[in-house]
């Protein structure tokens, strides 16, 4: 009798989200826990997911499923013609968050845009250092406090903010994560209680859903907020179930205990694709792998032996074996959800007999090398030792000898950057901000040398056209520039590009319009169930 | 005793140093604790340090920082200071009961601490009550049968039990329990369809203390796969310790005795053998309780169980040092505060250990 009844009540839990469908629950089974819910904070995708992918919004935003820059909270800029000076017009009527521990008195305005601001880049703003260690990783990062000089209230709608220096990527920027909009009357409410912590754990914001409570490391709930600007989300109740084992998430989704899961394992593609309840979206991501010669010292120096290398390169190969097909060969430094990508830029052909004579001609016959493996998975390499070993055996066959050398991660990521490392670099990136200036002055920069450009390479005519590309604010003229970038970048070789990933997404078949996020994000507004 | 050879001594003399007795046992079970506590402090600080890895680069990742910046987070974080300084204000920390901030989180460990235990508590009891409920029953089943075929199937099952990979048998598990007989939720700790503030951190009592319709038997349904899978090691343990007691005892000449005097075999089994057997069991399961934390680790990662072995794992990748220090500090007070009781309990049970 017992057990009949515990086998009903998980029938009915099983049920649970069918039922739930008239009262628009939707349940995603994220693969980890926030590590707060200030997402200025932090770096990390799970953690943007949780706070400024639902709770909060910009004063520009991407585009859902795309990386173009559309108005939120700012209904409109201007940039000054000498490119320093970026007004912005500021939307009306936007509610910050009423819940049980917060009610806002007023509407959000310019003082909300300067506090989220200047609390980053002021270093003795009360808020700067309200919990310990607060890093202001993103804001840092993107150089923010060298670039922008001030963030003035010119008005209650109208906010400036000054540049030391014209950049062209700035609106983008303003788009990322660590750009969302607080509000500074619950801050003050909070200083004023002494209890500035909960900002970051408890968040108010103006974005289409109100969090409601966090049980760490098991469920993040959220309700629908009634009156968001852009109108009240379709669904009532979103819920975060934290589930870290990709097979155990695609066995809840079968069981209906959960709309979305992210992340699945490679090897459960084929089964989702033949699973009358899951539709499997995919979509190529925002990232590049790849291998990066050390262009500084011999024989890495000189192109034509990049270039023979490039050639020995299997890259079908590590594709079937590393990115069990959820990949795509790259020939670019950027990925092709970027707007600029060169679609018709001819990659390194597979061709070992010719690679071999090309290193012949170069005086060279025989060759040892180190190519380091990273230990960790990104999508951009799900295995690097794997990926390694496979080029291995690619460069065994052009007479060069490999030995594969492996560290600790954050060891990894420090030696890989000294000028005369010894070795080719297996890395990738993923984009932060849409803009091709994040992945090729980022990674192929003269400034990033002995930085996060592992190729330690400095060409000036490539060099020059990124710089010009930072300036100009014309799209078209942009895009000119990256393109010819991209074709000095196949030129010269620093890198050998390997793979985008494929991002895949099981969705239950009773979602509606849920939409895959360039940047890797999952953003339930918009979403519907049927 | 004090009263000598002068007759019984009088009984409140007698309770009087008994209660000497347990006073200096109690003291100096304490007194030892000092000396194990500042070196759990010791080691638990060194552990994290031991690995490679900077916590302030992996923050960084890919990205990267320029040296300016990563000296300056050095700095903030107190990373830039000698060992000795750094540890020292981590102890005088922890004597004030302040374990620091998640580096992470930047939420204090203690408070992160106290909301994962409870979870981790639940499932282990829950665990370790399946491993003595089943195990003791098989053991003894296999004595009584010993050389039947009863006895090898068990005690076969049980050795298949005890080599079981954790991680494969829980997501056999999940795939033919939860996903083809639809018998059981698949992971976390209740239903989404139930909301309510922990009270206790037990969802078993906070469940039943929401009020909420069919919240405890949910709380039970997901309760059911993890605690299998986390007892499955315990369960072969018990069981074959119970077994191998149990044979000693049956051999002995009281077992005969009872036999001889036509007790029921009930009575000769239940009263005189398993009692007797059941001493080196209970050391078992006393010693199992700390293995189950190790368990744990995998367990919670695979049914989503937000306790303290998650935790620490998660913490121990991101190199977050005040997590990773203060929660090994705090399972070595547990396991000490508990060692102790069973210490004193021993002592009141049985008067030889106090002398």
């Amino acid at each position: 009798m017992k057990k009949f009844a515990i086998a009903v009540a998980a029938g009915a839990m099983a049920l649970g989200v069918a039922a739930s469908a008239q009262a628009k629950t939707l349940v995603y089974c994220s693969e980890g826990s926030p590590e707060g819910f200030d997402p200025a904070l932090y770096t990390a995708g799970t953690t943007f997911d949780a706070s400024s992918r639902q709770i909060f919004n910009k004063l520009v935003e991407f585009e859902r499923g795309t990386t173009k820059v559309a108005p939120a909270l700012a209904t409109s800029y201007d940039v000054s013609d000498d490119g320093l000076e970026y007004t912005f017009h500021l939307r009306k009527g936007v509610k910050f968050h009423s819940t049980d521990f917060f009610t806002p008195s007023r509407d959000f305005n310019a003082d909300d845009v300067v506090f989220s601001f200047e609390r980053q880049r002021v270093k003795d703003h009360p808020y700067n250092a309200y919990v310990s260690g607060a890093a202001w990783e993103y804001f840092d990062g993107m150089s923010m406090p060298d670039l922008i000089k001030s963030v003035e209230k010119v008005d209650d709608y109208t906010v400036k903010f000054v540049l030391n220096r014209p950049e062209a990527p700035m609106i983008a920027n303003l788009a990322m994560d660590f750009a969302s909009i607080q509000s500074k009357e619950y801050a003050d409410k909070l200083a004023a209680d002494g209890k500035m912590e909960l900002l970051n754990q408890q968040p108010i914001g103006t974005g289409p859903f109100k969090f409601q409570a966090y049980q760490k490391d098991a469920v993040i709930r959220y309700q629908a907020n009634d009156s968001y600007w852009d109108g009240k989300a379709a669904i009532d109740t979103l819920i975060f179930a934290i589930t870290p084992d990709a097979s155990v998430r695609y066995q809840k989704l079968k069981a209906g205990e959960c709309h979305v899961m992210p992340y699945p394992n490679p090897a459960d593609l084929d089964t989702m694709k033949g699973d009358g309840d899951v539709t499997l979206l995919s979509q190529e991501g925002l990232n590049v792998g790849y291998l990066a010669y050390n262009t500084k010292v011999a024989p890495f120096d000189n192109v034509k032996v990049r270039k023979a290398l490039n050639m020995a390169i299997n890259k079908e190969a590590i594709l079937d074996a590393v990115f069990q097909g959820a990949g795509k060969v790259a020939a670019n430094p950027i990925p092709p959800t970027i707007w600029s990508y060169k679609a018709d830029l001819a990659d390194d052909p597979y061709d070992p007999e010719a690679a071999k004579k090309m290193l012949a001609e170069e005086g060279i016959t025989s060759l040892d090398m180190k190519i380091w493996a990273m230990p960790v998975q990104r999508p951009y390499n799900p295995n690097a030792k794997r990926m390694a070993e496979l080029m291995q055996a690619d460069f065994a066959k052009v007479g060069v000898n490999v030995e594969i050398v492996q560290f600790e991660w954050g060891e990894y990521l420090k030696r890989s950057k000294e000028v005369d490392r010894d070795g080719a670099v297996l890395l990738g990136w993923t984009g932060d901000n849409g803009d091709p200036d994040n992945f090729l002055a980022v990674l192929l920069g003269c400034d990033a040398v002995g930085g996060s450009n592992r190729a330690q390479w400095c060409h000036q005519p490539f060099e020059d056209l990124i710089q010009k590309a930072k300036i100009v604010s014309d799209t078209a003229e942009r895009t000119k520039l990256y393109e010819q970038a991209q074709v000095v970048f196949k030129e010269q070789a620093p890198w050998a590009t390997i793979a985008h990933s494929v991002v895949y997404m099981p969705v239950r078949k009773e979602v509606v319009d849920y939409k895959i996020d360039p940047f890797g994000g999952h953003i339930f507004y918009g979403v519907d169930l049927k | 005793m004090g009263a000598g050879g002068l007759g019984p001594p009088p009984s409140s003399q007698q309770a009087y140093f008994e209660k000497i007795h347990m006073l200096k046992l109690l003291l100096r079970r304490v007194g030892l604790m000092i000396p194990t506590f500042i070196g759990a402090t010791l080691l638990s600080f060194m552990f994290i340090r031991m690995l490679p890895g900077d916590p302030v680069l992996l923050m960084a990742g890919e990205r990267g920082m320029t040296e300016e910046r990563y000296q300056r987070l050095l700095h903030e974080f107190g990373f830039d200071r000698p060992y000795w300084e750094q540890y020292l204000d981590y102890l005088w920390g922890v004597m004030q009961g302040d374990l620091g901030e998640s580096f992470r989180t930047k939420v204090p460990v203690l408070q992160e601490f106290l909301t994962l235990f409870p979870a981790t508590v639940e499932l282990s009891l829950c665990a370790m009550f399946l491993a003595t409920v089943l195990g003791i029953p098989a053991g003894v089943i296999a004595a009584i049968r010993r050389g039947k075929a009863l006895d090898h199937v068990t005690m076969g099952t049980a050795l298949v039990g005890y080599s079981m990979p954790i991680f494969w048998w829980a997501l056999m598990l999940i795939i033919v329990v939860s996903g083809m007989l639809q018998l059981t939720p698949v992971s976390g700790r209740i239903s989404f369809l139930f909301f309510f503030e922990p009270v206790t951190g037990f969802m078993l009592i906070d469940s039943l203390l929401s009020d909420q319709k069919g919240a405890f038997l949910s709380a039970v349904s997901h309760l059911i796969l993890p605690s299998i899978v986390l007892g499955t090691i315990p369960l072969a343990v018990v069981a074959r310790q119970t077994r191998s007691a149990m044979l000693e005892v049956l051999g002995e000449d009281y077992v005969r005795t009872a036999r001889a005097k036509g007790l029921s075999p009930f009575r000769v089994i239940g009263i005189h053998a398993l009692r007797n057997a059941l001493i080196p069991v209970t050391t078992t399961i006393g010693l199992q309780i700390g293995m189950l934390f190790g368990g744990a680790i995998l367990t919670e990662t695979i049914f989503a169980w937000p306790g303290i072995g998650k935790w620490m794992i998660d913490s121990v990748y991101s190199r977050d040092y005040e997590v990773v220090q203060g929660g090994l500090l705090m399972i070595a007070i547990i396991v000490m505060v508990v060692n102790l009781a069973v210490d004193l309990l021993y002592g009141l049970i049985n008067p030889k250990i106090r002398h």
